[in-house]
């Protein structure tokens, strides 16, 4: 089933803002990681915007689906929408990085309303994504636990407890989405320690596997959905991404990994960015 | 003393859960692979809807535990101190110390008294891990009356606690009707002028037969239980500096980062006198019966009682 194309536009248009504050919060910090947060914002959009059942003026909200940014070095990305979706001022976005500000350099779940879990660690968020998960079970509530993970991150082996113990414990209110952009700190993940094949490992591990363009609302959709259909197991969605999306010297190089524009930089990204969304905005 | 009754503080422990599954129903309690050593399994018979058994996967089990208290649960959780507090560091640390998350760090076989299984798993560096990470609360319960009350008061209290547990039988030392505990408050066991014997954990019962000995001696010693080992009690031990003039630390544990550099450092900050610390000397262990392996690192009376004879003699 396709999406509705009103709706599949809007996201889009959103998606292109948060793209806007991943920019602004890194180049005002003189830091961070906009290659990852840019591969992982169209899927982060719909979740935000579509999917998740939250509540800005309550973030702590008992009965919330819960979001956990394993890959916590793409903290601009979730604090781009959790201010676009009116968690704090949009604003606030400038003061990433900087001292007294709310927004950390990664994610802290007691400074920052909106996320659901502390993590920059890399390996650490599927644990707590399964717990939170069991908890519901044992509470028999009815919200759901997405947890984000890069595919570099997939080298940790807490990455592969945490899924042995979820689909062990039929976690099937827990779905995992691996950005897979193919680029680590140190290069491609094939010449670094390559974590393939990963549909399959996932699918070894007792996972319903789903792999999508991580790019294409209608997939990004159909993936969610069917996630929420199948019992007694976890969904691992593995998102095929491209680095540094949106902005065209960042597409696909690894060295925006974990670096900041400069100004000129930042001018062209805006411009980029700006004219994407004039013609969205058509 | 004839008749001294012994029990090992990782029974306490799951004694203690036991009591507690129909106290609070938001106590879960999760192990790696050890319920039958660390008597998490004592829960889990009594309550196994509540009980999570993560399998050999320690780092793992902090962070479902970090996830699980996110949601208002209360994790008590288990493995060998070297497995939770060593492997685990790090996501002790990320995961719960810094969100201070509600969990409870619950770690048995501390110490070289885990005996035959030699080095590998006596962890004599768990309390200065712990020590380390802000808002972490690290308790040493010196027997089995006081390690059941420790398990209760973390049930009670909110945030994070990391107490230690033995493998072997410790003597029964808390016996009394008035006995009370609470996080960060040392406990005079028996007063004295001339030294004043700081232990935690087994080395408190030693403290206490090396008192006797000094007593025999003419030696008058203090002996203070210091069961917490963060929040230390700073106001206890500075009255003792002040009093006695000499401290003899003794515990189960490396000299560095633990119950004996806390004491050092407040003595070194506050009120300068001389400090000698008991405990293992910057090794590893080694395989054989728990007793003689004490015995040979001298955590017992009679190194104790023979390191606060000469202290005193000194002053």
């Amino acid at each position: 089933m396709q999406m509705n194309e009103a709706t599949k536009k809007e996201l889009m248009i959103t998606a292109c803002k948060i793209r806007m504050g991943i920019i602004e919060g890194v180049y005002n910090a003189r830091s961070g990681h906009p290659g990852g947060s840019l591969s992982m914002t169209d899927i982060l959009t719909y979740l935000y915007f579509k999917e998740l059942r939250i509540d800005p003026k309550n973030p702590r909200w008992p009965d919330r689906d819960r979001f956990v940014l394993s890959k916590g070095h793409c903290a601009p990305a979730i604090y781009s929408a959790l201010a676009h979706r009116g968690f704090f001022p949009v604003e606030e976005l400038k003061t990433l990085r900087k001292i007294g500000s709310r927004l950390q350099g990664h994610p802290d779940m007691k400074g920052t309303p909106g996320v659901d879990m502390t993590s920059g660690s890399l390996g650490q968020g599927v644990s707590a994504a399964g717990g939170m998960a069991l908890a519901g079970k044992l509470d028999n509530k009815d919200y759901r636990v997405y947890a984000f993970l890069g595919d570099g991150e997939l080298e940790e082996g807490q990455v592969w407890e945490a899924a042995m113990f979820a689909a062990h414990k039929k976690l099937d209110n827990l779905c995992v989405i691996v950005d897979f952009n193919g680029l680590q700190i140190d290069g491609p993940i094939t010449e670094v320690n390559s974590p393939l094949p990963i549909p399959e490992k996932y699918a070894a591990f007792g996972f319903n596997v789903i792999e999508i363009n991580a790019h294409d609302f209608d997939e990004i959709e159909a993936a969610f959905e069917q996630a929420k259909t199948v019992k007694g197991r976890p969904t691992a969605i593995i998102a095929h991404s491209q680095k540094g999306r949106g902005v065209s010297y960042m597409l696909d190089q690894v060295s925006w990994h974990g670096a900041a524009p400069n100004q000129e930089q930042y001018e062209i990204a805006m411009t980029e960015l700006n004219a994407q969304l004039a013609e969205l905005e058509k | 003393m004839a008749d001294i009754i012994k029990k090992a503080t990782r029974e306490s422990y799951g004694e203690a859960l036991a009591e507690l599954a129909d106290v609070n129903k938001d106590i879960v309690v999760l192990d790696a692979d050890l319920a039958a050593a660390t008597k998490s399994g004592t829960f889990k018979k009594k309550c196994p809807e509540r009980f999570f058994d993560c399998g050999i996967a320690e780092a793992s089990l902090v962070g479902t535990a970090a996830g699980l208290a996110t949601c208002g649960k209360i994790p008590f959780i288990s493995s060998f101190a070297m497995f939770l507090a060593g492997r685990a560091f790090e996501q002790i640390r990320n995961s719960i110390g810094y969100p201070h998350l509600n969990v409870k760090l619950c770690a048995t076989h501390a110490g070289i008294s885990v005996g035959e299984d030699g080095a590998t798993h006596q962890c004599c560096e768990d309390i200065a891990l712990m020590r380390v990470i802000p808002g972490m609360v690290v308790v040493s319960p010196s027997d089995h009356i006081e390690a059941k009350a420790a398990v209760h008061a973390a049930a009670e209290y909110v945030g994070p606690v990391y107490i230690r547990f033995g493998r072997v039988a410790a003597p029964i030392i808390n016996d009394r009707p008035d006995y009370k505990f609470e996080f960060g408050k040392g406990v005079t066991m028996r007063d004295g002028r001339d030294v004043t014997i700081v232990a935690t954990g087994l080395m408190v019962a030693e403290a206490l037969k090396a008192a006797e000995t000094l007593a025999a001696d003419g030696i008058d010693a203090r002996v203070i239980n210091i069961h917490t080992i963060k929040p230390l009690d700073r106001e206890l031990i500075l009255k003792a500096i002040a009093e006695t003039g000499a401290i003899v630390t003794a515990e189960e544990h490396s000299v560095i980062g633990g119950l004996g550099e806390a004491v050092a450092s407040l003595a070194a900050e506050e009120a300068p006198c001389r400090v000698v610390k008991i405990g293992i000397n910057d090794k590893y262990g080694y395989s054989g019966p728990a007793a003689e392996l004490l015995k040979l690192e001298g955590l017992c009376a009679e190194n104790i009682a023979a390191k606060a004879k000469a202290l005193a003699q000194r002053k």
